[in-house]
């Protein structure tokens, strides 16, 4: 094709492109068009309804009928609700509990896989099962694993090990039920955080530590000198991710407990959803879910700041 | 692989025994109870009813009598093909929207080098991090107003919000590692940007591709939230939710169906993932890394 508009340089259809292609090779034109569909579409139906939500969160909004502006009244009804002070109190504790033991654990993993292990892609492979499989059909197993009569847990502890006497009442008491979510979140988080992880340990050179091993460095002083600050940009990346998905969950809370018993284990997301949607107050469901916004802003920007020190680290080779 | 001999050969000084607990006991507990819940919803999902609550009687990490009763039920007397269809549909739709989307955007951001690119690509990047735990209530009064509650619809357009944003900025780094001299032939030889794009970059890009829409895919089949909001009729749902609204009815759990319906709920995505095992972990990595 090439050669022929090369040969015949004359030929009018060749020398006269329509218009569509003439606005096709203009610049802007073509940067607006590719940009298009994905800014549109994100403008639409994320930007906006960002705004629309912390505008409803202002109004007594209905199901079915529009709602009026009310100012504050909906923060002001929050804040003298109990309810809404226990699901900012558990969120927070979800949050932190579950991501704690997620990096604990998943860094664990993470260096028990970076060693020379037999099947180790196999491995790799299975492990991120709980994290492919939808979440609310795993938290159903978990449901029926925390069953009050028949949960193999308690099965294993009571019956096998003879360790307790009593089968647990799982969902059954606030705190039972709290751990258990948390204990769910922490299954489900670890492959998320053990594969990231690994993937950044394979980066770093193994010359390193064998020079540390013939420094004569301890394990404990090669993982503190060499592993864990090499470490640092990715985990505080994965860290950022993995605090804002917790800290807005919605589907294991909601799939296992429903924010029962007592409301004891409503996340904000679980109340917003009941408040707004069943309940058909989507004013104060929408303030509720504003109230995460702070949070989230404050994860964002450790987000920002964690990038900008990484391309600072690797000599700013980005752009 | 020469990596791994020689880290084998500096940790040979370690002795067996000291490895296998230090190493191959956690990582066996580690796999353990990562793969537990699978095994019980299979087994679960076997099990007739007279074994699955008698636990005197039976070994419950066993089945004596396999029974197909559980996933027959639910195939036969529930709407459960419909809304494997309806997952399908919607996971579909909305993966090849995002990845026209992104693959466009990503292609104007890396490749077009105009002004503001990075601030787009940094926009988009933000995107990613606005949950759609605080867009679902504005969102669904947005889609009764456009008339678009209970259909399908309504989902295969809301999905992309979350999808563009990670597809984008997992072809940015794509695009990213394919030398900017091969457009440049092509331009010098008169080719048109889209035809660039479409000739040169995509088929190089191909890997890329395939790692965003599986994705896209896997995270459309697992999303919840907007689905239980926007969708109320019971055969319109999609797989996650509808277990939860339709199969489970009153006091009485019925766990075998449950589980089956978990079961067949997860296999598309496991057996999908089984096929691509080594693109989820790049994009996982990639995008982190990126």
């Amino acid at each position: 094709m090439a050669d022929t508009t090369a040969a015949v340089p004359w030929n009018p259809r060749r020398s006269a492109p329509g218009a569509l292609a003439r606005l096709l090779d203009n610049k802007a034109f073509l940067v607006f068009l590719c940009l298009l569909p994905a800014v549109g579409l994100l403008l639409v139906f994320l930007t906006y309804p960002l705004g629309l939500g912390i505008w409803l969160a202002f109004t007594d909004t209905h199901i079915g009928r529009g709602g009026e502006f009310v100012g504050l009244e909906n923060f002001e009804s929050l804040w003298y609700d109990q309810v809404f002070w226990n699901a900012v109190f558990y969120t927070v504790f979800y949050t932190l509990v579950a991501t704690v033991l997620k990096f604990g654990l998943g860094l664990w993993l993470a260096l028990l896989l970076n060693e020379n292990v037999p099947f180790k892609s196999l491995i790799r492979a299975i492990i991120l099962m709980p994290w492919i499989v939808p979440t609310v059909l795993s938290a159903i197993a978990f449901w029926w694993m925390f069953d009050a009569q028949f949960s193999i847990i308690s099965y294993v502890l009571v019956d096998v090990l003879g360790w307790r006497t009593s089968y647990i009442d799982f969902l059954g008491t606030p705190w039972h039920a709290r751990w258990s979510l948390v204990f769910a979140n922490v299954w489900r988080g670890i492959p998320f955080v053990a594969i990231s992880l690994l993937a950044g340990l394979q980066t770093i050179s193994p010359s390193l530590y064998e020079a540390a091993l013939l420094d004569g460095a301890s394990s404990w002083q090669r993982f503190t000198k060499i592993t864990a600050p090499l470490l640092m940009p990715i985990l505080s990346v994965v860290l950022t991710f993995s605090v804002l998905f917790t800290f807005t969950d919605f589907q294991l809370v909601y799939a296992i407990t429903r924010g029962g018993p007592i409301n004891s284990t409503h996340l904000m997301a679980t109340l917003a959803f009941q408040r707004g949607i069943p309940g058909g107050q989507l004013g104060e469901g929408a303030a509720i879910a504003v109230s995460m916004i702070p949070f989230l802003v404050l994860a964002t920007l450790f987000s920002y700041f964690a990038l900008s020190r990484r391309k600072w680290q690797q000599g700013g080779n980005d752009e | 692989m020469s990596n791994s001999t020689e880290e084998g050969a500096i940790l040979s000084w370690q002795s067996a025994p000291r490895r296998l607990v230090t190493l191959y006991l956690p990582l066996a507990l580690f796999v353990f109870i990562l793969l537990f819940p699978f095994y019980w919803m299979t087994i679960t999902t076997f099990k007739p009813n007279a074994e699955l609550y008698d636990y005197k009687n039976f070994n419950p990490f066993w089945v004596v009598h396999p029974t197909l009763a559980n996933i027959n039920k639910l195939l036969f007397e529930t709407s459960y093909p419909r809304w494997l269809m309806t997952t399908m549909l919607v996971a579909i739709c909305s993966t090849v929207l995002a990845i026209f989307a992104s693959v466009l955007a990503a292609y104007a951001i890396q490749r077009l080098r105009f002004r503001g690119a990075n601030a787009v690509g940094l926009a988009i990047y933000i995107a990613y991090l606005v949950p759609p735990s605080i867009l679902f209530i504005p969102l669904a009064t947005m889609v009764f107003q456009l008339g678009l509650f209970d259909s399908p619809l309504a989902l295969i357009l809301t999905y992309p919000t979350f999808l563009i944003p990670f597809c984008t900025w997992l072809l940015i780094g794509y695009f990213k590692s394919i030398p900017y001299e091969l457009e440049e032939c092509a331009l010098i030889d008169g080719a048109s940007r889209l035809q660039i794009l479409r000739r040169i970059t995509l088929p190089l890009a191909v890997p890329g591709l395939i790692s965003a829409g599986i994705f896209s895919f896997t995270l459309s089949w697992n999303e919840f939230i907007y689905a239980l909001a926007f969708i109320s009729s019971s055969e319109k749902k999609t797989v996650p939710v509808a277990i939860l609204t339709e199969l489970v009815q009153g006091d009485v759990y019925q766990w075998g169906s449950l589980m089956a319906g978990s079961l067949l709920g997860s296999l598309p995505v496991a057996i999908f993932y089984s096929f691509f095992v080594d693109y989820y972990v790049s994009s996982l990595t990639g995008a982190v890394k990126e």
